[in-house]
């Protein structure tokens, strides 16, 4: 178990690496220097100034290095268009934002996407399937960019509670966390639903009936328990894709998140901030995924026993 | 028991060859023909299957139906609603929404067929090779997928076309093509690799026992339709989430060159509008997105019921 | 002793894509108590489908009873709701699976697997149960059982499991056991014990079996009485004793024929039945065993074969017994 847990943060350190390397390389092989891209000319001097400042005049190897020292101590440097602000300041003001905009997500996810597969998978080819099937087909078939903005228009405009845009009280999270959410759900419905109809055909589920114990206790205890280890080692990819959800929802609410950040980084070409964003997102998805992992085999006895065993 | 119904001539024995004992007499369908029968009776993959077919016709006759170029300007016709003339209206710059829309159903279209199947392609070759190869170099090649697994998707695509494309005009189909593929092959190679040591497996039973059956009907009655069928979905679902990526990057501001339209840019544009009142602009995009997505999931999902043979009844 | 259960003229047929596929026929037998009656027959035959359908266990819809009763201390399971069948199962009538290997839940603890069902139906405390559990894991010899007791199934072989079920299906003390292939999936070794244990545990508690099997070697051993089925229907039955020493159905035959003994001649080779099972999705108006039997004639084709009795409990369908069939009588006295 202990050695299985080493193994798993080794291959995540290994990925973490990979992935500043990857964005140092991208992001140093971009034509031109960074300064440049703006219309007006800087004079050379400041040009000089600029490129001290942000270490450019080094070799790429030297740069390299210091990057990966500056990462180790959790330093992702300035903000080249955000004037007097560390990227580092960026993220401290982002991420509590999306984080409790995508925890609020995928608790909301959890909650109603296993239960509407397994009503589905109980309900077979009958109306309570169809329904939570057409919810689940809409969830995966609608970008998540789509029923923001439906919300804005439909819900948010009309609704004088509920705001357009904004954050701070708990009002402001609701459709964006209910938009952001409905992918997720609309997965572990359509998971829970295949691997609900699976175990339902299990021997184990007949052995339970054959002791006699009510319907619902077999449904509880035999097979959702087992319908569910699924959905959860899906769980951390959901979560990264949330990510890529929360960049988009961020925009049409206007909810001043790390997304929201990364977004307007991409679009004024500010290297260090989305170097230092995307190198910070990896880190967080991984260390989620890492974790997804880890719990899943204490729920699941038998990849406890087997990773022992090795 | 009533004797007297019965004559002496029934008590014959009956005469016949072994061969006859063996007859089956459920009438045996081919593989595919079965397949298609399934996904026939699917009535959501059927509407998946014709919804995609209209699409894809569209995107192709759409742009000619139009009397509009896509990128012709009318300062005089801006955001107008979708009218006799415009069908599906016009955009902040005066141009034909409704030539707009299919081109950009085209281009959303070929990024996510592209996509497939250069994952396809790369899966294969990778895949195939680690399948083959030494254990070792095997277990090496599946750790490097593994890394390239878990850095996120999104990062990567968003990265990549930071880093190709110009600053305010977007990124090409190339780019783009080639973000959504570079992590997205990994899912396919894992697949292709399993199929290929299921073959071993095959080859060895077949060499050790000797089961009277012939190569070739083991690779057709097993192979073939035990690595296909999980293929043919893979790369089905592969192209709605290429869609959907193509689309978030529109969204982003990274979508296809200007004045390319794919429908991510066009819900982009349409998003833009959205706070003066106009939604129309962002509705459309949005319908053709989501019946893609739809028709590609509800196909996937029908053809990967109508593949498994454990639901043969 | 009387009569514990009483099958008369059971039909179970599933609805399916294709049309009604009719899996059990009409068949009537019966179960005296502290008695094992062995229900023999290939895969297919339609053996497995009427065990579930006296537990009440297939999933209706598709399945249906057709027509025929079910009567377990006298009174009609057919007829009862699933409120009902659920205080029978698992405390009157228990039942063991084939595959020991899938068939206790991966993620729950032994223990509590094997108590769950008399916690339901007796309300026994957390700490009695868990006492019963070791009780019963002491009783079907799995040793440390209160070590095993706290450990999930695959921490358990194959045997192990199998002991595993026929605890939990024990606990209660049921009337009457079915075991549906309870050794089929075990190695050969192992097969022996689990059969032991099942006596021993009869001989202690006075349990009725319903043992089904497509194998006579496992049935000689175990049972006293044998009914052969085939093709939905019932062929042949009687004490274990008249089967084997005087078969009449030309199926018996066959299925005594691919046994192996110990007295058999080297000489002498093992028999297969040509052919497969018919199937029950249109079935033969005539005998089921028709296509493969060495011994047809014409009448055999369209016309079911009556049952006709060699002794009190010793009959079989066959037109063999015909006065009409030619040959049919040769060894056939007793």
């Amino acid at each position: 178990m202990a050695k299985y847990i080493l193994k798993r943060i080794a291959l995540a350190i290994v990925t973490i690496w990979a992935v500043i390397t990857i964005t140092f390389v991208l992001m140093h092989s971009v034509p031109g220097n960074p300064f440049a891209t703006e219309n007006r000319k800087i004079p050379e001097n400041i040009m000089e100034n600029l490129m001290k400042k942000y270490g450019l005049d080094k070799p790429k190897s030297e740069q390299y290095i210091m990057y990966l020292k500056n990462i180790a101590r959790f330093d992702f440097g300035e903000s080249m268009k955000q004037d007097s602000e560390t990227v580092n300041q960026i993220i401290a003001r982002g991420f509590p934002v999306s984080a409790r905009l995508g925890v609020q997500a995928i608790i909301i996810a959890l909650i109603f996407g296993p239960a509407l597969g397994a009503i589905a998978a109980l309900y077979q080819n009958k109306a309570p399937d169809y329904i939570s099937m057409i919810i689940s087909i809409i969830g995966v078939s609608v970008p998540s960019f789509v029923l923001g903005s439906f919300f804005v228009q439909f819900i948010a405009s009309k609704v004088d509670w509920i705001p357009i845009s904004g954050w701070g009280e708990f009002r402001h999270t609701i459709l964006p966390s209910i938009a952001l959410a409905l992918m997720p759900l609309a997965q572990f419905a359509r998971l829970m639903r295949s691997s609900m109809l699976e175990v339902l055909g299990q021997d184990y589920i007949k052995t339970a009936k054959s002791k006699g114990i009510s319907r619902f206790a077999v449904i509880m205890k035999h097979a959702i328990r087992n319908a569910i280890l699924p959905v959860v080692s899906i769980l951390g990819t959901t979560i990264s894709n949330l990510v890529a959800g929360s960049f988009v929802i961020e925009k049409i609410f206007g909810i001043p998140g790390l997304g929201q950040f990364f977004t307007t980084s991409v679009f004024n070409r500010d290297y260090t901030l989305i170097m230092g964003v995307t190198v910070f997102y990896a880190m967080v998805l991984i260390a989620m995924m890492l974790l997804v992992d880890v719990a899943y085999t204490l729920i699941d006895p038998r990849i406890r026993l087997t990773k022992e065993g090795h | 028991m009533d004797h007297t119904a019965y004559t002496k001539d029934m008590f014959e024995k009956v005469k016949r060859d072994e061969y006859h004992a063996d007859r089956i007499t459920r009438p045996t369908i081919s593989y595919w023909a079965d397949v298609w029968r399934r996904l026939k009776m699917n009535k959501l993959a059927m509407t998946g299957l014709v919804i995609l077919i209209i699409i894809f016709i569209m995107s192709i006759l759409g742009p000619y139906i139009s009397k509009f170029d896509y990128r012709e300007q009318d300062w005089d016709k801006i955001n107008l609603r979708p009218n006799k003339e415009y069908w599906f209206g016009t955009d902040e710059l005066g141009r034909d929404l409704f030539s707009r829309a299919w081109l950009g159903t085209r281009y959303s279209l070929l990024i996510g067929v592209a996509a497939a199947l250069i994952d396809f392609g790369i899966g294969i070759l990778y895949g195939g090779i680690a399948g083959m190869a030494s254990p070792r170099l095997d277990a090496i090649m599946m750790r490097i997928a593994e890394v390239v697994y878990s850095i996120p998707y999104m990062l990567v695509v968003v990265l990549i076309s930071v880093v190709f494309s110009d600053a305010g005009s977007g990124t090409s189909m190339f780019v783009l093509i080639l973000a959504m593929t570079i992590t997205g092959w990994v899912p396919m190679a894992n697949l292709v690799r399993g199929q290929v040591l299921a073959l071993k497996e095959y080859e060895y039973s077949l060499a050790s026992e000797s089961l009277g059956a012939s190569k070739g009907w083991i690779l057709r009655k097993h192979i073939i339709p035990n690595s296909f069928g999980p293929i043919l979905v893979n790369v089905t679902l592969t192209v709605p989430r290429a869609i959907f990526a193509e689309a978030t990057l529109g969204f982003m501001g990274l979508g296809l060159q200007v004045p390319k339209p794919s429908l991510g840019t066009l819900a982009n544009d349409g998003l833009a509008v959205m706070p003066i009142g106009i939604f129309y602009q962002i509705l459309i995009p949005s319908i053709l997105i989501s019946f893609i997505m739809f028709s590609f999931n509800v196909l996937g999902d029908g053809l990967r019921d109508a593949l498994d043979p454990r639901l043969r009844q | 002793m009387g009569k514990l259960l009483e099958v008369k003229d059971l039909a179970v047929s599933f609805q399916t894509y294709f049309g009604e596929v009719e899996a059990v026929r009409g068949i009537s037998f019966h179960v005296d108590r502290g008695e094992t009656v062995a229900l023999v027959g290939e895969s297919g035959c339609g053996k497995s489908v009427t065990a579930n359908s006296i537990m009440k266990l297939l999933p209706m819809p598709p399945a249906f009873y057709k027509s025929g009763q079910i009567f377990f201390e006298g009174e009609d399971i057919v007829k009862k709701s699933e409120k009902e069948m659920q205080k029978i199962r698992g405390d009157k009538i228990s039942m063991i699976f084939q595959d020991p290997m899938t068939s206790l839940n991966p993620t729950m603890k032994v223990g509590k697997q094997i108590v769950e069902g008399i916690i339901k139906h007796h309300g026994l405390s957390k700490d009695e149960a868990k006492k019963k559990a070791i009780e019963m894991l002491d009783l079907v010899a799995v040793p440390q059982p209160e070590k095993r007791v706290n450990q999930y199934p695959h921490e358990f072989s194959g045997g192990m499991r199998q002991r595993v079920m026929i605890a939990l299906a024990m606990v209660s003390n049921p009337e009457l056991l079915i075991a549906d292939e309870p050794t089929t999936a075990l190695d050969v070794t192992v097969q022996a014990q689990i059969l032991d244990l099942m006596k021993q545990i009869q001989d202690k508690y006075g349990t009725s079996i319903i043992l089904i099997t497509h194998d006579l070697g496992v049935v000689a051993d175990m049972s006293d009485r044998v009914i052969v089925m085939y093709g939905g229907k019932l062929m042949e039955e009687g004490t274990t004793h008249e089967i084997f020493k005087n078969p009449k159905h030309p199926y018996t035959r066959k299925l005594l024929d691919s046994v192996p003994r110990l007295d058999m001649d080297r000489s002498e080779s093992l028999h297969s039945i040509a052919g497969t099972p018919p199937d029950l999705y249109k079935p033969p108006k005539g005998c089921p065993f028709f296509e493969r039997c060495d011994e047809a004639m014409i009448i055999c084709k369209d016309h079911m074969p009556e049952k006709e009795y060699h002794t009190n409990s010793h009959y079989s369908c066959c037109w063999l017994n015909h006065p009409m069939a030619k040959g049919a009588t040769e060894g056939s006295e007793i």
